[in-house]
């Protein structure tokens, strides 16, 4: 049941309907034990009468009450029967059973009588010799019971519509404050996410308000973080973009020859550049639309990775990279795109801040707990430290060629994998030192 | 003219530094804001091309800073950021034009010259002083209307010596318009272009006045 409304009209009119009927069932069984003490009461009053007509004034006068007692409303309601006590039948009431009523002791009893039940009420006068007997018929009690719970019902039966519809009314008003809620938050267009006003809303709607401009908020959240991210990427392609064209109206313009190759060349570094901002872009975008762990992928040794990564990435010679042997006995468990996503964003930052000259190392650490790379390139401002993994973040030793994206990359990758970053300056030298720690049983020593 | 560009992209510095040099102008390039304030204490630019987005510091901040020193010199905003309200931003900040990336490098050489002429007080795009035309548009020079062909320094020393005409410009103030901080300035230099000027415009026109510098002559 999707309805609010509809639920509880059908609660608030069922409850309704057996509040009713149990109140009828009880009227009805109340009322039937005063009724029968009334008819009770009637009928002995009736045989008494009866009984002293026939004791001071004879038979005659007697028949005519019992005549007259029985042209109620309820025809032949009360039947009257004088009896001899011998048996012999001395009178009896127009519509009067053939059939003795009478009971040989004096009091109330139920007679069967030619197929009939009877209530019966007897009166024995042994002084003047009769028996007066004064009886109903048990089927027209029921038939007055039956009266009176139809008078009830019908009634109701008539007013449950109308019931209903007031029910039916009152929940819409009852429930206006929802449809006004609803209203307000339908007629907004996909940009507005201000909170929904909670002013006014009854104190159950108020949670519901609350989570949802709760949601609201995280929404709000999501889509700066895109706004921003999109921004920031236009920001990053625009600008090699903008070096392209410029370097090639350069080198259409340039009449001289050597002004015309350095802008080729320039050219050249600048397409490099944007693929690789665009590589990183789509790495980014990526990792960011994984929200679980990848899966584990398989057993990888770190020195061939980082390998592969070097000899994938062309450096200036004055570079030496140096690759610790202890990681040739290094195995992790982990997806080899992201280890690999990890090690070459490392690796492409220390390059790129290195300078003309330097020295990379891909280092073990200690208790197999993953690897660490070092550089004695110029660092990061310890200030700076903490912002290096946020998105596009270029601090102020930029390197002018960096997108802002490879740590963040790097460290998000790392994260996929279970692995954790650490990066810090060196203590023992000038240079950064990151390290890629796994989680203990994802690393192993190889034998 | 001499320009200052503010951008940390090096490709695209390097390309505005030669290109806008094609046109004639003398280019400087810094990386960073800091950079920037400090080239702009020390130097004169005729126009500076600033980058929004800097390592150190937003661009409008330098911007805002200079305003406030009421330092007038002209600024063209150079940035990827260019949705209206970042232009509108840019502009309240103080700017003189707001270009995005990526742009025409020949609409960036007309826009700065455009900015530069207003801070002359000139409207017109056309130097002209007493038969000599000067169109920076072009970097065409015609004297009594014959078109003379000047070296590009040639060509600066005389824009200098039109915007203001009858103006002394010493020679300091030339070697500025002309050199840039890393070009090497041979001592007689400014005399030299001023020497193969006058054989090319006419020995009367520029005027020397001793101890001070050079002054065009704004009668034939």
């Amino acid at each position: 049941m999707t309805s609010l409304r509809r639920r509880l009209f059908l609660l608030l009119v069922s409850a309704t309907a057996a509040i009713w009927i149990c109140a009828v069932g009880w009227i009805y069984y109340a009322n039937r034990a005063e009724l029968e003490h009334v008819l009770d009461t009637r009928l002995q009053e009736a045989a008494r009468m009866v009984h002293s007509m026939v004791a001071s004034s004879g038979l005659e006068t007697a028949g005519m009450a019992a005549v007259t007692a029985a042209d109620f409303t309820y025809s032949r309601q009360l039947s009257c029967q004088v009896w001899s006590l011998s048996g012999r039948l001395l009178a009896r009431s127009d519509g009067a059973p053939e059939g003795n009523l009478a009971e040989e002791a004096e009091g109330f009893s139920d007679r069967l009588v030619n197929g009939e039940t009877w209530r019966v009420y007897t009166v024995v006068d042994s002084v003047h010799d009769v028996r007066v007997a004064v009886g109903d018929r048990i089927g027209l009690r029921a038939r007055l019971a039956r009266d009176l719970i139809v008078g009830l019902v019908g009634p109701a039966l008539l007013a449950m519509p109308l019931l209903g519809l007031m029910i039916w009314a009152s929940l819409g008003r009852g429930l206006a404050p929802l449809s006004r809620i609803a209203g307000e938050i339908a007629r907004r267009d996909g940009d507005d996410i201000t909170p929904v006003a909670s002013e006014g809303a009854p104190d159950e709607v108020k949670p519901l308000i609350a989570s949802l401009n709760g949601l609201l908020v995280k929404v709000d959240a999501a889509r700066r973080h895109e706004k921003e991210m999109t921004a920031f990427a236009a920001h990053e392609l625009r600008t090699p973009l903008a070096g392209l064209k410029t370097q090639a109206q350069v080198a259409l313009a340039a009449k001289d020859e050597q002004v015309r190759d350095g802008a080729l060349r320039q050219i050249i570094t600048s397409v490099d550049r944007a693929s690789r901002l665009v590589r990183q872009l789509l790495a980014l975008a990526r990792l960011e639309a994984l929200t679980e762990s990848e899966p584990d992928g398989g057993r990888l040794v770190l020195a061939a990775l980082v390998r592969e990564v070097v000899a994938g990435l062309p450096h200036r010679p004055d570079i030496a990279v140096v690759v610790d042997d202890a990681l040739d006995g290094l195995e992790v468990l982990a997806d080899h795109d992201n280890l690999y996503l990890v090690i070459r964003n490392l690796h492409e930052n220390a390059v790129e801040y290195i300078g003309a000259s330097g020295r990379i190392a891909w280092l073990a650490l200690p208790e197999n707990l993953g690897m660490a790379i070092e550089d004695d390139g110029p660092g990061i401002p310890e200030d700076e430290l903490d912002e290096v993994t946020r998105r596009f973040f270029r601090g102020r030793q930029r390197s002018g060629t960096g997108s802002g994206l490879g740590l963040t990359i790097a460290d998000l990758a790392a994260r996929r994998i279970g692995a954790r970053l650490i990066i810090a300056n060196r203590t023992d030298a000038r240079g950064l030192r990151v390290e890629v720690r796994f989680p203990r049983d994802r690393v192993a020593k190889i034998a | 003219m001499r320009i200052l560009v503010v951008e940390d992209d090096p490709v695209l510095a390097d390309g505005l530094k030669v290109g806008l040099g094609l046109t004639g102008s003398t280019v400087d390039v810094v990386f960073t804001a800091a950079d920037a304030r400090a080239a702009m204490s020390a130097t004169r630019f005729d126009a500076v091309v600033l980058d929004r987005m800097l390592p150190d510091g937003a661009g409008l901040d330098i911007l805002a800073d200079l305003r406030r020193q009421g330092d007038a010199t002209p600024v063209l905003l150079l940035t990827a950021l260019d949705e209206t309200v970042d232009r509108i931003a840019g502009l309240d900040a103080g700017a003189d034009d707001y270009l995005g990336k990526p742009f025409d490098l020949d609409e960036l050489a007309a826009r700065l010259r455009a900015i530069a002429r207003r801070r002359e007080g000139r409207a017109g795009p056309v130097l002209a002083v007493a038969g000599i035309v000067l169109d920076p548009a072009t970097s065409v020079v015609t004297v009594a209307g014959k078109a003379v062909s000047l070296s590009r320094r040639e060509f600066a020393v005389l824009a200098a010596l039109m915007e203001w005409p009858g103006a002394i410009r010493s020679r300091t103030e030339l070697e500025d318009r002309l050199y840039g901080w890393q070009e090497e300035v041979e001592s007689n230099a400014v005399e030299v272009h001023i020497h193969n000027l006058r054989t090319k415009v006419g020995r009367a026109a520029i005027e020397t006045v001793r101890g001070l510098g050079y002054r065009l002559r704004t009668e034939p």
